[in-house]
């Protein structure tokens, strides 16, 4: 569970730090009347949408954390024998970086006011991130073809649960993409479409991250990192 | 002591809040079905967790039945037995309690209480209450289906949760983990909403610690909660794929009936640290709005401000954050390290400071209040007196020597009913009575109240009370019969009877209730906007019941904290929320 609690650890820093900013010694009783006094202490000004979003990344991490946890806790068991890790992974992985540089231009040219730029940017994520999507599938049957099936193996069952939960998650991401497409294609001006393409491109980069991570732990590179930290601890 | 003219200049200028777009309904249909008002959504949520929850309470008492008269009620066998059980429990605890409380009075009270004109999404708000609902219909539809409901006991553990030998192998246990998943991600939209109205909804003057305790309850748990039930996500699919796909995360070798099965390697504990790393916060996800709510029930009714609000906050933010290294003393018996147990029982002795520190601040509260024996405050005292016996047979537990005797026996049983199911539901029943006048505009019946109040309370206790010594005698919990043994002596079976007779007439104060819900609504003595008297923001709204968007023109400014009761030189003995300090006493200032 080393790594849930890791997770726990760092969200407990962040809320403790955003607490402190909000003035707990307070001594409300005595403090009548105007907040002027106080900047800061009201409600956030970011918009909704933005903290929605950070909150549910805040979930997702959780879920990854556990996967992680799950998996680190089982691979300890006799019976794990590592799957190969199929070539196309690396592809898909370029494949999801492009995704998330292309957002990151969309991302750009909002905030530069240039609209051809967010549509050039919308689409070639849009077409690079079903290309990892068809790629991860691609990725599985060749696993499959080479007999390594879903049950016969703890390592493959995590393999295809971890990566269809990443990919889930990818394709809610991408009917928020659609919308967003949507939204420029029917000539939406810049202001309403700068949040929503801001959106996007955090929740692309946190699953480009969330990626990079299960793919050190499902090719074992970051078997050598715990041990290291383990050998730290103890 | 004088008055002084209150300094006009450092008023607080009017809302300059922008004006959210609200959602406006256009049919029947989106006004009271698929409505994006949170006071509507509130409702649809606190019925359905209602109706769950009576099927529930009526297999309590199937199962008392059984266990007060063994053999005369022949339909009842022991598959059944488990099927009741389980079934009791899961509904129980997160279709009922975990629902009613975030997804009922988290979505009126927020919007309200912090002076929003409904919660940030609503249209995700209101996907999450139909995706609960779908949730509780996979779930009930289990006691349609072939082989009926999962006998696994509320807590799923594999190996014997997906085997052929517990009832409901087929379709049970597979049903009830799809609708664990659906009620996840329902609680996650609306879990959202809380989060971020709270954070950024709030209107102007109402900052964190002007909230009420009730806000501070729900909203941490809220928090809790989204980072928790991911955990039980995590471990419902896969467990979902050790029965359907037949993977084996879970499952060890195992030969069943001479066959040896398709699995192997598995491990039954890491679900255990799954489920219990939900599983405890879980608990506190109950607790929390409970102990947010009864602080207001406790402030309101005794008429005096809340003894040590700081302190107040920071013991449920304490609470919440230390629930989660807790998780492993619901596994003292699963063959873990002795230091681990020696780490998880002090963790879990710590979490009792921040605890006790509220049970003493309700009571200092109490003293020298104004008391008023109404019917929120009665079940407010219920749950007092309830929580801290609970709480003291919970230290008992902690410990592992202590635990590991007791372990699977009635004694756990009575602990967790009095801790986590009778405390929360007295507070439930208590928020009832309070804001019904909110909802409906209408008073609860008082006779019937206070009926309900002291049958509910005595009986709970009658209940309850005699089940320590079971379990100190040793008779284990989930047994359909307990058979001949030297132990179970003849005074067991009498006391199995009375508490049966018990249930049956405790389960019958509960349909007054509901009685005095449908007739009140009808029938009950109009209540004006603050029967109470209250500070809070939802009992100053210019319609109530209140109206679309809440408040009239103009969103409220909050110029003080919840807890100005009995304020020494003020007109009455309550100061709203957003009353301006119009005159000011300062103390001496004559001398």
């Amino acid at each position: 569970m080393s790594a849930i609690i890791l997770f726990m650890a760092v969200i407990a820093v962040i809320i403790g730090w955003w607490l402190s900013q909000q003035r707990l010694t307070a001594k409300p009783w005595l403090e009548e009347g105007s907040i002027d006094h106080f900047p800061g202490t009201g409600a956030m000004t970011l918009p909704a949408a933005k903290i929605g979003l950070g909150v549910f990344l805040a979930v997702a991490s959780s879920l990854f954390a556990l996967f992680m946890s799950a998996y680190s806790m089982r691979m300890n068991m006799v019976d794990w024998r590592a799957l190969p890790v199929p070539g196309l992974l690396w592809f898909n992985t370029g494949v999801l970086v492009v995704s998330s540089v292309a957002l990151q231009w969309a991302y750009v040219a909002a905030r530069r006011n240039n609209m051809d730029g967010v549509i050039v940017g919308l689409c070639a994520g849009g077409a690079s991130a079903v290309t990892f999507l068809v790629g991860q599938l691609l990725a599985w049957q060749q696993l499959r073809a080479a007999g390594y099936f879903i049950a016969s193996n703890p390592a493959n069952s995590f393999f295809y649960m971890i990566t269809a939960a990443h990919g889930l998650h990818l394709m809610g991401g991408l009917v928020a993409l659609g919308r967003t497409t949507a939204k420029v294609w029917r000539g939406a001006e810049m202001p309403q479409v700068r949040l929503s393409v801001e959106l996007c491109t955090i929740y692309w980069h946190f699953l480009l991250l969330v990626w990079l991570v299960l793919l050190g732990l499902l090719t074992g590179w970051t078997d050598e990192f715990v041990d290291i930290c383990r050998r730290l601890l103890s | 002591m004088v008055d002084v003219p209150y300094d006009r200049i450092a008023d607080v200028p009017p809302a300059e809040v922008p004006e959210v777009e609200l959602y406006h309904p256009k049919s029947w249909w989106t006004q009271y079905v698929f409505s994006q008002d949170a006071k509507v959504i509130a409702i649809q949520y606190s019925l359905t967790a209602t109706a769950i929850g009576l099927v529930a309470l009526v297999l309590s008492w199937l199962m008392r039945l059984q266990l007060g008269f063994p053999g005369t009620f022949s339909f009842i066998d022991a598959n059944q037995y488990l099927q009741f059980i389980t079934m009791h429990g899961m509904i129980m605890v997160i279709y009922l309690l975990t629902a009613l409380f975030l997804g009922g009075f988290g979505n009126y009270l927020i919007p309200l209480m912090v002076g929003a004109r409904d919660m940030v999404f609503p249209y995700v708000n209101m996907l999450s209450y139909w995706v609960y609902l779908l949730a509780v219909l996979v779930l009930a539809s289990t006691f349609f289906v072939p082989g009926g409901p999962t006998g696994a006991g509320w807590t799923l553990y594999p190996p014997q949760a997906i085997l052929s030998g517990t009832p409901g192998q087929d379709w049970g246990i597979i049903l009830m983990l799809t609708s664990l998943i659906l009620f996840i991600i329902g609680f996650t939209m609306g879990g959202l909403n809380y989060v971020v109205t709270v954070l950024q909804a709030r209107t102007r003057g109402m900052t964190l610690m002007r909230m009420p305790l009730t806000v501070w309850g729900i909203f941490t748990a809220t928090v809790m909660a989204l980072l928790a039930f991911p955990a039980l996500f995590v471990a419902s699919v896969m467990m979902l794929f050790d029965r359907l796909l037949g993977t084996s995360f879970f499952m060890p070798a195992l030969v069943e009936m001479g066959q040896q099965l398709k699995y192997g390697g598995g491990s039954p504990i890491l679900f255990q640290h799954l489920f219990w790393f939900f599983g405890h916060p879980e608990v506190y996800i109950v607790a929390l709005p409970a102990f947010g709510i009864v602080s207001d029930l406790i402030s309101t009714h005794a008429r005096k401000n809340i003894f040590g609000y700081r302190m107040m906050v920071w013991a449920i933010v304490a609470i919440g954050a230390l629930s989660f290294i807790v998780w492993a003393h619901h596994m003292y018996v699963s063959g873990m390290h002795p230091t681990f147990g020696f780490f998880f029982a002090t963790t879990t002795l710590i979490i009792a400071i921040p605890t006790a520190i509220k049970v003493y601040n309700w009571v200092l509260t109490l003293w020298r209040g104004d008391i008023h024996l109404t019917v929120p405050m009665l079940f407010a005292l219920g749950f007092i007196i309830t929580f801290v016996n609970g709480g003291l047979t919970g230290l008992f537990l902690g410990n592992v020597v202590v635990d590991v005797p007791l372990s699977d026996t009635m004694f756990v049983v009575a602990h967790f009913h009095m801790v986590m199911g009778v405390a929360p539901i007295m507070v439930v029943l208590g928020a009832i009575y309070h804001w019904y006048p909110k909802v409906t505009g209408r008073m609860l019946d008082d006779w019937m109240g206070k009926f309900h109040f002291w049958v509910t309370f005595l009986g709970a206790y009658l209940i309850f009370f005699p089940m320590h010594y079971l379990g100190l005698q040793g008779v284990p919990r989930r047994y359909h019969d307990l058979g001949e043994a030297a132990f179970i002596t003849p005074s067991v079976h009498t006391l199995n009877a009375f508490i049966t007779v018990v249930a049956l007439i405790v389960g019958f104060a509960q349909m007054v209730f509901l009685f005095n819900l449908v007739w009140s609504y009808f029938k009950g003595r109009p209540s004006g906007g603050n029967p109470w008297r209250a500070t809070t923001l939802e009992w100053q709204t210019p319609e109530t019941p209140p109206g679309h968007g809440n408040w009239g023109k103009e969103l409220p400014v909050v110029y003080r904290w919840a807890y100005d009761y009995s304020v020494p030189g003020a007109k009455e003995d309550f100061i709203p929320q957003n009353q301006p300090p119009a005159t000011r006493a300062v103390q001496g200032a004559a001398t």
